[in-house]
């Protein structure tokens, strides 16, 4: 499985690597690195099928906290889809809150007052005290 | 060494002044913090932690980045020590004898026991660094771009051998990584790469995305949704004291584990992983008491925590010196450094030498606040162990979000975070290691420009690598290297990657 994803991937590098110029081996261009890695990513794979038997399978590996990762996964492009619009406070207080609340079945109010708490902390720390620019989105959150 | 010392007293004149000094103790109170926290190991601490540092100058910036790695390292035996839990990888062995001897009621000696190791370790592997680090930069001044590839791709084969599990997984991780560094603007020809007309993609994908994601939300995905970890052993400050057999027991593998661990470090791979478990197995086989392993040895503890302190002090040694970072968290520092407009290299000793005279005074000082620090705090640091994962999880995904986004301030690197979590989480759970990416990533645009250049230079003939000595000598070792990593495949035999890689998931499994 890993072997066939690596092969594929080099597959799809080289294809994407058309469009570049390869130069020569006097003057190489800018695909020829990749090319040169791409090859190198198909051999890897080849030989990871061909030795991999012993290696495991996707179907035989544990996959008990998939609901878990769905949900954080899902939480982390909402939080890249929304931080500039919303603001990191916002953003980042409805994230935590859905994480607490809905996944992790804590209480709602002490969902609502850490999540609050920790988005308005983090700002705090980092963009006023630190300096670090956060968003603040639409609303100036 | 006259000039040795003379340097060395400018460089405490800069880390003993009171705004360094701060810096340096900031460092390692958060390092401890990361170390402690399952999940932050150094690497994805440093990198959330770089943005809190743009509003310094470099020598602050740098001192309290280098505080927080270290700190780091001092962090993670306490958790495997209290929780059997190991804060980062390196702490994997430790985690064996040191919960066993906490399960004995020695957890107060087996946490004084692995500080004063690390700290006499952290100290005089400094030490090495100050004498070894000068000189290896002068010789590197010899370096061409032929040399500067075959030391690159030197670096990768042996982080690659190093690896715990296949090298050849290893070897298709790295180069994985180097595919991932070629995206952006070629420097030579101004060509855009594969960035489908990502604007911010022209720079390149960035170390901080790539590590954070891999390490710090991959391990989130995979651990978030797994039953609670055991509970915590709580020492009292009196058992702090080991007892004077327990000192006699630990002084020589401290010893070994310090010089192990340094001479690891230097070499590229994941060194303080590394040089823990190698530390680990002399110390067993030296043993008058061998059985005693596994139930409590102090030299268990003594050893691969001494070895994986003094391999974080040998891993800047070819980053300072050379300017090429040794393992995934030396390329972090790199690229910390490099943020702040410092270039490691041969001329930074000569160029910046109150930069890396204060840099390597102010590790004596880190190491010393840790001594100071770490044991009275122990009761602190262990009630942040209490927090239930379920709660803690989302506050560290949150500074995982914070951190990636304020390096560059741009959306598209969380984005890069989450595909990286994505395959690291996968990875993870095929059994590849995620850390040769991170080092081709931070490698690939080095490793590029040096071939280009090489291949400028002989008009095209390859042989260039050959006929000059320096290159024709890295790349025999690499060459060396190679055949070794085959030698399991033929022979069919376990060799000591396997051994590790074994030990490793035993640990995870327990």
């Amino acid at each position: 499985m890993a072997g066939a994803a690596l092969v594929a991937l080099a597959l799809v590098v080289l294809w994407e690597s058309r469009a570049l110029p390869l130069g020569s081996l006097r003057n190489p261009g800018p695909a020829y690195m990749p090319v040169a890695l791409a090859l190198a990513l198909l051999g890897f794979g080849a030989l990871l099928i061909v030795l991999g038997k012993g290696t495991p399978d996707v179907s035989s590996v544990g996959w008990t906290e998939w609901r878990h990762a769905v949900a954080i996964f899902g939480v982390c492009a909402f939080a890249a889809l929304a931080l500039e619009r919303l603001g990191f406070r916002m953003t980042i207080a409805l994230a935590l809150a859905f994480l607490l609340r809905v996944v992790e079945r804590k209480g709602a109010i002490f969902s609502l007052v850490l999540s609050i708490a920790f988005a308005a902390g983090a700002f705090l720390l980092f963009d006023t005290l630190l300096r670090v620019p956060l968003p603040r989105g639409a609303l100036g959150l | 060494m006259a000039e040795t010392l003379h340097n060395l007293v400018l460089g405490f004149s800069i880390a003993l002044s009171p705004p360094i000094l701060l810096y340096a103790f900031v460092g390692c109170v958060v390092g401890t913090l990361v170390g402690v926290l399952p999940g932050v190991g150094p690497l994805a601490g440093i990198s959330l932690l770089l943005p809190a540092t743009f509003g310094l100058d470099a020598t602050r910036a740098i001192v309290m980045l280098a505080g927080i790695y270290y700190g780091a390292m001092y962090g993670g035996s306490t958790t495997s020590i209290l929780m059997r839990i190991p804060g980062e990888a390196a702490s994997v062995m430790t985690c064996i004898d040191g919960y066993a001897m906490a399960r004995k009621g020695r957890a107060g000696a087996a946490l004084a026991i692995a500080a004063v190791g690390s700290y006499v370790a952290g100290t005089a592997s400094v030490v090495g660094l100050m004498l070894l680090a000068p000189p290896l930069a002068l010789f590197a001044l010899r370096f061409g771009p032929p040399e500067y590839f075959a030391l690159l791709v030197l670096g990768l084969l042996v982080l690659a051998y190093m690896s715990s599990g296949s090298m050849l997984r290893a070897l298709a991780m790295a180069t994985l990584g180097l595919l991932l560094g070629m995206i952006g603007i070629d420097q030579m020809t101004g060509y855009f790469r594969y960035s489908y007309g990502v604007v911010e993609l022209g720079d390149g994908i960035g170390v901080v995305p790539v590590a954070v994601g891999l390490f710090g939300l991959a391990e989130i995905l995979a651990t978030a949704g797994l039953p609670t970890p055991p509970q915590v052993l709580r020492p009292a400050l009196r058992e702090l004291l080991p007892t004077r057999q327990e000192w006699r027991d630990s002084a020589w593998p401290i010893a070994r584990g310090t010089v192990l661990g340094f001479l690891i470090g230097i070499v590229p791979g994941s060194a303080h992983i590394i040089s823990s478990f190698v530390s680990y197995g002399v110390e067993r086989r030296l043993s008058k008491r061998p059985e005693e392993f596994g139930q409590g040895a102090v030299a268990g503890v003594a050893g691969p925590e001494s070895a994986n302190n003094s391999a974080t002090s040998g891993a800047f040694v070819p980053m300072l010196a050379l300017g090429v970072p040794s393992g995934p968290i030396p390329a972090v520092m790199l690229a910390a450094m490099m943020v702040h407009g410092v270039s490691p290299g041969p001329l930074l000793i000569r160029e910046q030498p109150g930069l890396f005279w204060g840099f390597i005074a102010s590790m004596y000082v880190g190491n010393l606040v840790l001594l100071i620090l770490n044991l009275p705090l122990v009761g602190v640091f262990v009630n942040i162990l209490r927090v239930p994962y379920p709660i803690l999880y989302p506050s560290i995904l949150a500074f995982c979000i914070l951190g990636v986004y304020a390096v560059n301030g741009s959306v598209v690197d969380v984005w890069i975070m989450l595909l990286m979590g994505a395959l690291g989480y996968l990875l993870r759970k095929l059994g590849f290691e995620t850390a040769p990416i991170v080092l081709g990533v931070v490698l690939a645009p080095m490793i590029e420009m040096a071939l280009r250049q090489s291949l400028a230079m002989s008009d095209g003939q390859y042989a260039i690598f050959l006929t000059r000595p320096i290159s024709a000598t890295l790349l025999g070792v690499g060459l060396v290297l190679i055949t070794l990593g085959l030698k399991p495949l033929v022979t069919r035999s376990l060799d000591w990657r396997a051994r590790l890689a074994l030990a490793e998931k035993g640990d995870e499994q327990r």
